[in-house]
């Protein structure tokens, strides 16, 4: 038994086959304990450590060789591997109240086999293959046999797999950076590719048109699936990068580059976020902006930023997910997510409405929310090195507090005579509630997750010491 | 002296064919120009590769271009498939085409430069097929086409990625890609298909 076969085969595997089960409740039976179960194996399985059960014991190898190559994932990756899982657990679990689960579970587990591959795959520069084929297996999960494909779909296909080439390109460029630092072409072409490939996969300003047409033209609750889990994979493919590269590491530009486009994309989604009369794009933009915090976080000294980064990962997960299945909910039980169509929906649809709020508070970084201790470690370390980079991320953070406030007017704006009901399921009801619970928890207890984030530094061997 | 007149044969099909997809009315010739362009990046490819790896492309190639080719026969028997018109503007894109080939001859030898051993032909040959795709993707969003075109641009950087990096699992994952691509563009013109009959 080795890692790999438990985290990425096992799971694509059982993927492969959940294709063909034909009831929403066994996909998602299938796919929640299927994501509960690694979650504890990564919680609880020692890797490369003998498990005693008795006179019984098992051994899980880190690595599964594969045509002269390694897959590895040792222990200090299990706590991303838990988190990963975890996340995606809650978000198979809730496919079933909005009617999604029998696409999310079997794509959605093939895609994130591939992305802990692209993890785990040595040598690392490898990961933007298995990153190109999640993206392919995400088409037909966007793109139901019953729907036409849209130009967003067209366009996530198109931008996410122009990544590729650029990346690779630039690793092996890389390489020779590293042999002759000095260099100044070879430097400036790798940095070129590699800022290229990055723009594409992270979506980079202005490269993410493809998320409000997708947020508009498909499922919000399955767009909301890939905008929570591949720009969190790519994040960890851009660390590697600077963990292998000494030259990336301490070079001032990069670090200006990811300063710079962590805040256009802040800047511009908050902004965005503010003027959008469409629930879903609204979304689309803050999803953008949450990016943007990452990379923000990246730009700042790797001992400060990389915990903040970590720290993002889990309210992320969260908060898209209670904001994704708000948004399902009242999709299926209204013409559009325009502003004039959802008008007043509070009375209607309490839980769901609630939902949405939160979820869009905890984005802007709403006091006693999930997502208000990263933002404001965050603002704090980088109001420390510029005053004025402090600024511009507070520009964007009011951008998604309006957006978030203008949403809150437009639902509470009924007819007086509308009377008050909840129209969503039990199942919608209590997927919702436990969401809400874990925003409040986070944003009330940010360091109940510290027993996992604490670890995550250690997957990096120069960042994260 | 062989080797160098075949490079440099392999680079006038892939022109040709790069143009023909760019061009083409009916998808009998722009499948047949895919098909006849993987053999142009076969050909360049093995200047790097071992048979087997190159030939594994080839095959990759071809089996993506037959999922397409099925899916297209299958829709053409319920509608018609053909574009009534030339796509608009053929001046521009033969213009557009000359431009990117004066591009590839301009930048090979930069490219052999940076990677050294690539060989002129094939530094050509990848620049040309990647700027061809870009341009396919950078003209269309009607499915097929943008299919050809990611192939196109993916083929270009085959040829150019296989003088820089020679592992089996990256030859491997790239046949998958080119497989990939080849399904979901089934898939997608499938989709779009049934939406147009319903």
């Amino acid at each position: 038994m080795s890692a790999p076969l438990l985290w990425i085969f096992l799971p694509f595997v059982i993927g492969g086959l959940s294709l063909f089960v034909t009831r929403e409740r066994w996909a998602t039976m299938i796919g929640g304990v299927t994501a509960i179960v690694l979650t504890g194996a990564a919680l609880i399985v020692p890797i490369d450590e003998a498990l005693s059960f008795g006179s019984f014991s098992i051994k899980v190898a880190s690595s599964f060789q594969i045509l002269g190559r390694n897959l590895t994932l040792d222990s200090s990756e299990a706590p991303l591997l838990a988190i990963l899982f975890g996340v995606a657990a809650l978000w198979f679990v809730g496919a079933e109240a909005v009617g999604v689960a029998r696409r999310l579970t079997p794509f959605g587990l093939m895609i994130i086999s591939l992305l802990v591959a692209s993890i785990a795959v040595q040598p690392f520069l490898y990961a933007a293959l298995l990153i190109e084929l999640s993206v392919l297996v995400a088409v037909p999960l966007l793109s139901p046999s019953d729907q036409t494909p849209s130009r967003g779909v067209i366009r996530f296909l198109i931008y996410q797999s122009l990544g590729m080439p650029f990346i690779l390109i630039a690793g092996w460029l890389s390489v020779g950076v590293e042999a002759s630092p000095g260099d100044l072409t070879l430097t400036i072409q790798s940095s070129l590719m590699l800022g290229l490939g990055f723009a594409f996969l992270f979506a980079i300003f202005p490269l993410y048109n493809w998320i409000p047409l997708l947020m508009e033209e498909s499922s919000p609750y399955i767009v909301g699936f890939l905008l929570w889990l591949l720009p969190i994979v790519t994040s960890i493919l851009g660390m590697s990068f600077l963990d292998r590269y000494a030259w990336l590491r301490t070079s001032a530009q990069v670090v200006g580059a990811l300063r710079v486009a962590g805040l256009l994309m802040v800047v511009t989604g908050g902004i965005w976020t503010a003027f959008q009369r469409h629930l879903g794009r609204m979304m689309a933009f803050a999803a953008v902006a949450e990016t943007g915090f990452i990379l923000l976080s990246l730009s700042l000294d790797p001992t400060i930023g990389l915990p903040i980064a970590f720290l993002l990962l889990i309210p992320r997960g969260l908060g898209l997910a209670v904001w994704a299945l708000s948004l399902s909910i009242l999709d299926s039980n209204t013409e559009s997510l325009r502003f004039s169509s959802v008008q007043g929906m509070v009375r209607t649809y309490p839980v769901a409405t609630t939902g949405l709020i939160l979820s869009a508070l905890s984005t802007a970084g709403f006091p006693l929310l999930a997502g208000f201790p990263p933002r404001l470690a965050l603002w704090s370390g980088l109001a420390q090195r510029s005053l004025s980079t402090g600024f511009l991320l507070l520009i964007g953070i009011v951008g998604l507090a309006v957006g978030a406030v203008r949403t809150l007017a437009v639902m509470v704006m009924a007819d007086e005579n509308t009377a008050w009901a909840s129209k969503e399921s039990w199942a919608q009801r209590g997927m919702l509630g436990i969401g809400m619970m874990g925003l409040f928890i986070l944003g009330l207890f940010p360091q109940a997750a510290n027993p996992i984030l604490d670890k995550l530094p250690l997957m990096f061997q120069h960042l994260g010491h | 002296m062989i080797t160098t007149i075949m490079s440099w044969t392999a680079v006038v099909v892939l022109l040709i064919t790069s143009t023909g997809l760019l061009l083409y009315r009916d998808w009998r010739w722009g499948i047949g120009f895919l098909a006849a362009q993987y053999a142009g990046v076969f050909w360049l490819v093995l200047q790097h590769w071992a048979f087997g790896m190159a030939a594994a492309k080839l095959v990759g190639g071809w089996m993506a271009t037959a999922s397409l080719t099925i899916t297209l026969l299958n829709l053409s028997a319920r509608q018609e498939l053909i574009e009534k018109y030339w796509t608009q503007g053929r001046a521009f894109r033969l213009f557009m085409v000359g431009m990117a080939a004066l591009l590839a001859i301009a930048a090979a030898p930069r490219v052999e430069e940076i990677l050294p051993g690539t060989g002129i032909a094939v530094a050509v040959g990848g620049i040309l097929l990647t700027a061809m795709g870009l341009l396919q993707l950078g003209m269309t969003t009607q499915v097929l086409r943008v299919i050809l075109g990611l192939l196109t641009t993916l083929s270009g950087f085959e040829i150019l990625y296989a003088a820089m990096e020679g592992s089996i699992l990256v030859a491997a994952l790239l046949v998958v890609v080119n497989l990939g691509l080849g399904l979901v563009g089934a898939y997608l013109l499938t989709v779009s298909s049934e939406e147009k009959t319903a």
